[in-house]
């Protein structure tokens, strides 16, 4: 029971990492039909920006207000990344619109590359430690086998998360960009015809992908206390897993999905076996694509032009 | 005489190899009506498509309001106070109703959006029953009031409406033709129709082009070809 609510807790704090940059995934398939393969690699990227400007803060200025760190840090590498992914589109996708369909997949297979021996030859390929942040815990339970523990770094993890989708909900469901937004996702040359600048919507979309990819990587580099050139991977396909699981194009799909994907991933290595815990996330990507390629919360067949 | 709004000259479109419009001419004189009629694939929604670039032209030029619009982003020309029911409706199939109408308000920066929206509900009754409803899950004729509706949010200089009676009962047309009428009559709207129904658009419209094949046939006032001969015989034999 204890292990139980522990690994519950883990996994949800995993999940809503998942989700965040499953996001990004979703909306850019969503608008122009594309799977980013560079998404994971943007994520990784932003771990080390807000990791550098951590260390700015922290050991250069001497800022000690941890609060405040956490909050520059928070909104520096969601702009700095944001602004990575804005010229990604531009350099490396927006030339080849209405190329062969291939094309711009391709030149993302190369900005993931890229970003990763960008990376790796700046910032040299072996782990970077993270100081120490918001280290205490809570004990939910005391006495038995083992406490349970909910640490603050899981509680504002969860909670950045929420608020950060409430946020994007709203600008999506409720704002006139995120209806364009919308509208470009469902009918291009009709937006487009009402006055919708098609180009700059899809420009918002690698923005907004970026901004909550950087979320996650700021909390995932808090978590984990180490960052490494190679992390972009194994979490993106995991969080690609996961906006197929939820279905490609729904965002509530891709919360929903990385959430499972959090928790599967947990409870598998808590349960089973921690060697294969990456086996199992990958194993769903294959039985989804198989049997329900729609996903949870997709529609039956995703129309293109 | 005035200038034009809209001048299409010499305009020339095709699809990768199929070649659709062969040099069509066309005017749009403020405040007027004009209808293009045809068959089946002669080219009336290209040559309305290709007024927003769609596809471009591969020769020939448009002007709207005395300006080059011929290599314009499509976004552009709609700010300039363009605005097209297009065939086949392209409602936002995942949009509310009242979603829909609001992207149709955006080029406009929603200024007038409370105004108008209740003008729309007075023609379109049915709109307003239906406002959180989905536009994908509308029946045909429904769609075709809102992407009427939908154009006419943004206050055009220049209304498009390609095929507007495809697919309505009879009473339904006759209610969005005398919509377009009043329009035009009392607000000194320009229409741009695109029909199959011969008949009622050439009633409806001061001037009319006949198109044949990516061609330009036949042109004059609604009534002179409703009284011509080939006009009767190719497109109004058995119908009314
Ligand atoms: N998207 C398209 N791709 C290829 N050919 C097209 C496309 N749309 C129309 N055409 C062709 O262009 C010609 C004109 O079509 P269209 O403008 O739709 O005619 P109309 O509206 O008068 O029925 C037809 O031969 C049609 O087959
Ligand atoms: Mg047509």
């Amino acid at each position: 029971m204890e292990n139980f609510l522990q690994q519950l807790i883990n996994g949800v704090t995993l999940g809503a990492i998942y989700g965040l940059i499953a996001i990004g995934y979703t909306m850019v398939f969503g608008i122009i039909g594309m799977v980013n393969f560079a998404h994971g690699d943007v994520f990784m990227l932003s771990a080390f920006i807000a990791l550098i400007i951590y260390l700015a803060m922290t050991q250069i200025l001497g800022v000690t207000a941890l609060g405040l760190v956490f909050l520059i840090v928070l909104v520096c590498a969601m702009a700095l990344t944001a602004l990575w992914n804005w010229a990604i589109e531009r350099v490396a996708y927006r030339p080849l619109r209405g190329s062969f369909r291939l094309a711009p997949l391709i030149s993302a297979i190369g900005m993931s590359i890229f970003l990763a021996n960008f990376v790796q030859v700046v910032q040299g390929p072996r782990n970077k430690p993270v100081p120490p942040i918001f280290t205490d815990v809570i004990h939910v339970t005391s006495g038995g086998a083992f406490d349970v523990t909910l640490s603050y770094k899981q509680i504002l993890i969860v909670g950045v998360t929420g608020v950060l989708l409430l946020a994007f909900w709203y600008l999506v469901q409720k704002t006139a960009l995120g209806r364009a937004q919308r509208a470009c996702e469902q009918d291009r040359t009709m937006a487009a015809l009402l006055g919708v600048d098609v180009d700059r919507t899809i420009s918002l979309t690698f923005i907004i992908g970026a901004a909550l990819a950087a979320v996650a990587g700021t909390l995932y580099m808090m978590y984990y206390g180490v960052v490494n050139f190679s992390d972009g991977f194994t979490p993106g396909v995991k969080a690609f897993t996961a906006a197929v699981l939820g279905g490609i194009g729904s965002l509530p799909g891709a919360v929903i999905g990385g959430l499972l994907i959090g928790l599967i991933e947990t409870f598998w290595s808590a349960y089973f076996s921690s060697d294969y815990k990456d086996v199992a996330a990958f194993s769903i990507l294959v039985i989804t694509l198989i049997f329900m390629p729609s996903g949870l919360l997709g529609r039956p067949e995703v129309e293109k032009v | 005489m005035s200038a034009p709004l809209l001048s299409i000259q010499k305009l020339e479109a095709a699809y990768g190899q199929i070649v659709a419009l062969k040099g069509v001419d066309l005017d749009i004189m403020p405040g007027e009506i004009v209808t293009v009629i045809g068959g089946n694939g002669a080219g009336k929604s290209t040559t309305m498509m290709s007024v927003f670039g769609r596809p471009r032209a591969s020769a020939g030029k448009i002007i709207f309001d005395g300006q080059d619009i011929t290599h314009k982003p499509a976004h552009e020309i709609a700010r300039m106070g363009l605005a097209q029911s297009p065939e086949g409706r392209r409602i936002f199939p995942r949009m509310s109703v009242l979603e829909n109408l609001q992207m149709g308000a955006s080029v406009d920066g929603m200024a007038h959006f409370q105004a108008d929206l209740e003008r729309m509900f007075d023609i379109f009754p049915r709109l307003k029953e239906r406002i959180d409803q989905r536009g994908g899950t509308l029946s045909g004729g429904e769609q075709q009031m809102l992407a009427i509706a939908r154009a006419l949010m943004s206050r055009p200089r220049l209304l498009m409406l390609d095929e507007p009676s495809l697919g309505l009962a009879p009473l339904v047309v006759k209610q969005i033709f005398d919509v377009i009428a009043d329009l035009n009559r009392n607000d000194g709207l320009s229409v741009f129709l695109v029909e199959q129904n011969a008949f009622h658009a050439l009633k409806l419209a001061h001037r009319g082009y006949v198109m044949v094949n990516g061609q330009i046939t036949l042109s004059g006032t609604g009534r002179d070809l409703l009284a011509n001969p080939q006009v009767r015989a190719a497109y109004l034999e058995g119908a009314h």
